[in-house]
Formats: structure tokens, C-alpha cells, sequence
């Protein structure tokens, strides 16, 4: 269709004036472009696959306020249309004017606001039934689990969740403003220094699922990532139990190295391996299960052997600006040693 | 005269052999390997490639701990002490300290299928051998 043709549709009386039919291409673009992004949906991190109450009531209210929209959009686009192609019609002005212009509008947002203002409440529970500490660093998080009757159980940048059981995060911030935020599980929730904010999460299947922080922290926020894996309850307070012992003795003379060249290196000034060392006044993420980990450095490397020698001798180069030297003086078998030691810390 | 009309024929066509422009073809054929999977299993991440070399066609992070891969089709060396070849690389893959006591790569825990793929990736991204 060129230009003329498109002008005269718009144009009452134009000699070339064709009939509204013409349409047809729309309905087949927008099926197509349902069709597409409903794959496009789910994923570890997406707010639009819930996985939990709160993620489950977001999705929700944003689908209802899309179709609303959505038609609310058809509707003031047909009724601005009609002059153009039928002018010859009158409309009844007073109904469009007062229907249209203050009934529609206040019938419709007036249900909104009522149902909106409901659900939120379904997205706070306060019955939970466990407590989890979150304290957001740069650029890792450091996770306690609150064990009942025998203290907190220290880990860092992996979280575990019960599946079906309603979790009380607290949420801290050591230096700057962090934001927890599991798109799949929960809105964000901000972590401020010098306050504690709390809010309820729970997982309603089983599944590895990932978070992020959501608040400007710093050269490296982009890099601030937390796995999150939820498990049966059951699974979890093994899983805990594990958790809370502290690093077995090595075994291997080769693991044993890599704990003495871990000791001698200076690690233990940041990082905590319970039963070797206690971890010291610039704290950093505790390395006593970190064998056990998916991720490394708040999801920046996978785990592994290789990915720990890369990252214990190049973590600036990996990470720039962030609080870990690289240890790039270390000789090949020392790092071997070091990396394989921590793998084994399962 | 015939002798003398090819010798000089051969004083024409003699230089031709000297100086050949193209170095000798390596071996760069690792059998039963396959680049594809082994560009999948280096851009996975699992194993640390990249996290510790700048290997050619897998985009992300480029470590620095061990040495650039992007020629490495053409080197003679495999970390400057292996001669260069399918074996020893498929070898050296699978157990690095095994080979070479001193290297910083650790033994990832490539199967040896996967040590194969990975090698004939090398090898097909690391340069004109």
C-alpha cells in the first residue's frame, strides 16, 4: 500500500477512499506475537513463571491489569476511529461523554483498587515457620540459617529454601543499599544499612531458581547474583545438618596442602572454613561447604576445580572491584593444591 | 645439446621446489572428536575454560591465569613442554599435573569424550595449523 492510499483511508470524501476491510494483516501479526512470547515466559528468574504465593499473586494483578488495559485500549482506539470511517454517524454524546468518561473510569478503578489493596495482604504472611538472615555485601551475600535450639548456621551466597513452608527473611545491609529480589518467588525487598527489613517467601515446587540484586551497589552489582534451590523439607534439614558440621579433615596429602597453603596465604583473614580457621575482621563469603555450591563468587563462575584455581588467582581480573585480591604469586601446584581442597568441602 | 636444454630446464623449475611458502601441515585431526560438542562444552562454563584462558569463538569472560588458546592449532608445543599432537593434547587434557608436574591446570574431570570434543574444538577454532 503506498503512501497516497494510505492517506486517502483517512481522509473522508478522497476519490481513492477504500473500505475499513483491509485489516486483516492485524489479527495475524497479534496471534503471532501471543504465540511467540508465551515461550518466552518461563525460566529460573521470571516473574511471569511464578513459583510461590507471592510471585504467584504479582503475576496475577499484572495480568489483570494488562487484559484491562489491553481492552481499554481497543475501546478508545474503535471510538477514535469511527469518525473516519463512518462519518455519518451520530453518536449519542451524552452516553459517551458521561458512560464513557466517568461511569467506565470509576465502576472499573474502583474494582481495581478494592481487589489490589486485598491481595497485597496474601503476599505478607506472618505465621512462618523459619528464619533466614540475609545480609547483603559487596558483592555477595551472606546467609544465616536460624537452626532452633542450636544457634545460626553461617553461608553465603546460595540460599536454600523448604519447599511448601513459609520462610521469614531479615533482611541487612553492611555498606550500601542492596535489594533482595527472587522474580520467580517474591517481590524485591530492599536491604538498608543500619535497618532491618523482613518479609515472607515460600516456595511452592521444587526447582532451582535464581536471584538478583535489584539496587544499584556499586562497579559490580551486575555480578551479584544468588542461586536460590528448593528442596523437600525433609531434603532441607539434612541438608542443613550438613551444613552445620564443620570442615571434615583432609584426607589426601594433596588436601592437606591446600589447607596449609590456605592458612599460610592470608585466606583466613576474610574467609571462615569452620574447624580450620575462623575467618577474621574483613569478612568474606564462608567457605566451609563451598564444595558443595553451584555457583561461585554470587553466580559469577560455576563451581568446580577449574573455575576455583581461575578465580582464587585472577578475582579482579574476573570481577573488578571487587573486595578478593587475586592471588597470582602462587605457584601451579600450591593453587591445585588450594582449589582442590576447597572442592572437596562438600 | 640436450643436456645442456634440460639442464637448463631444471635451473628454471629447480627454485620452485626451494623456500615452499606453505609450512608442512599438522596433524590436527582427533579422532572420534567432535568441535561442535566441544564449543558447547567450553562455552558451558562448567569446567572453567574460560575463566582462566582467552579461547577463540566463545564470547564472555577471558581469563588470564593460563595462556591465550587463539593459536593454538599452529604452536608445536602444548604448554611449552608436549609436542603438539592429537594424542598427547586428548592426554593432557584428561590429567594435566600427570603430564606436567609443575602446570597451575588442574585435572577438571573431562570424560574421555569429552576431553576428545574439546580437543578437536581447539584445534579447529585455535588458527590455521
Amino acid at each position: 500500500m503506498n503512501v497516497a492510499d494510505a492517506a486517502a483511508r483517512f481522509i473522508p470524501g478522497h476519490p481513492r477512499r477504500r473500505r475499513a476491510g483491509s485489516g486483516k494483516a492485524a489479527p495475524a501479526v497479534a496471534a503471532a506475537v501471543i504465540a511467540l512470547s508465551a515461550g518466552a515466559c518461563d525460566g529460573p528468574q521470571s516473574a511471569l513463571d511464578p513459583a510461590g504465593p507471592a510471585a504467584q499473586v504479582v503475576d496475577q494483578l499484572g495480568w489483570v491489569m494488562w487484559s484491562g488495559i489491553a481492552v481499554v485500549l481497543v475501546l478508545v482506539s474503535v471510538t477514535m476511529l469511527i469518525p473516519f470511517f463512518r462519518p455519518d454517524v451520530r453518536g449519542k454524546r451524552r452516553l459517551f461523554l458521561w458512560g464513557g468518561g466517568v461511569v467506565l473510569p470509576a465502576v472499573s478503578l474502583t474494582a481495581l483498587l478494592v481487589w489490589s489493596s486485598g491481595i497485597g495482604e496474601e503476599m505478607r504472611r506472618p505465621d512462618a515457620e523459619l528464619s533466614i538472615t540475609v545480609v547483603g555485601r559487596m558483592f555477595w551475600w551472606e546467609i544465616q540459617y536460624e537452626q532452633p535450639g542450636s544457634g545460626v548456621v553461617v553461608s553465603a551466597n546460595e540460599l536454600h529454601l523448604p519447599v511448601g513452608k513459609t520462610v521469614e527473611i531479615r533482611l541487612r545491609s553492611e555498606d550500601v543499599i542492596h535489594s533482595f529480589w527472587i522474580p520467580s518467588l517474591a517481590g524485591k525487598t530492599d536491604m538498608v544499612p543500619g535497618r532491618e527489613n523482613r518479609m515472607t517467601i515460600e516456595a511452592s515446587r521444587p526447582g532451582v531458581y535464581r536471584g538478583q540484586c535489584a539496587e544499584f551497589c556499586g562497579a559490580q552489582h551486575a555480578l551479584m547474583a544468588l542461586p536460590v534451590i528448593a528442596v523437600a523439607p525433609t531434603e532441607f534439614e539434612t541438608w542443613l545438618g550438613r551444613q552445620a558440621q564443620p570442615a571434615r579433615p583432609p584426607v589426601l596429602p594433596f588436601h592437606q596442602r591446600g589447607r596449609e597453603a590456605f592458612v599460610s596465604a592470608g585466606c583466613g583473614e576474610c574467609h571462615a572454613v569452620r574447624g580450620v580457621i575462623a575467618g577474621g575482621r574483613d569478612p568474606g563469603p564462608d567457605l566451609t561447604h563451598v564444595g558443595s555450591r553451584l555457583a561461585l563468587a554470587a553466580g559469577t563462575l560455576d563451581g568446580g576445580v577449574g573455575n576455583l584455581a581461575a578465580w582464587i588467582a585472577s578475582a579482579q581480573h574476573l570481577k573488578p572491584g571487587n573486595a578478593m585480591p587475586s592471588f597470582d604469586r602462587l605457584d601451579g601446584p600450591t593453587l591445585r593444591a588450594m582449589a582442590d581442597w576447597l572442592e572437596s568441602l562438600e | 645439446m640436450t643436456a645442456r636444454w634440460a639442464a637448463g630446464v631444471l635451473m628454471l623449475v629447480a627454485p620452485a621446489a626451494c623456500g615452499d611458502p606453505s609450512p608442512a601441515a599438522h596433524d590436527r585431526n582427533v579422532i572420534g572428536g567432535d568441535a561442535g560438542r566441544g564449543r558447547a562444552i567450553v562455552a558451558s562454563g562448567r569446567y572453567g575454560c574460560t575463566a582462566c584462558h582467552s579461547i577463540p569463538g566463545i564470547g564472555g569472560v577471558a581469563g588470564i591465569v593460563g595462556p591465550p588458546l587463539d593459536s593454538f592449532a599452529r604452536q608445536n608445543f602444548i604448554a611449552g613442554q608436549l609436542p603438539n599432537t592429537p594424542a598427547m593434547l586428548v592426554r593432557f587434557l584428561r590429567d594435566p599435573p600427570q603430564l606436567i608436574t609443575r602446570t597451575g591446570m588442574p585435572d577438571v574431570g573431562l570424560a574421555p569424550d569429552e576431553a576428545r570434543d574439546v580437543a578437536a574444538y581447539l584445534y579447529a577454532a585455535g588458527g590455521t595449523p
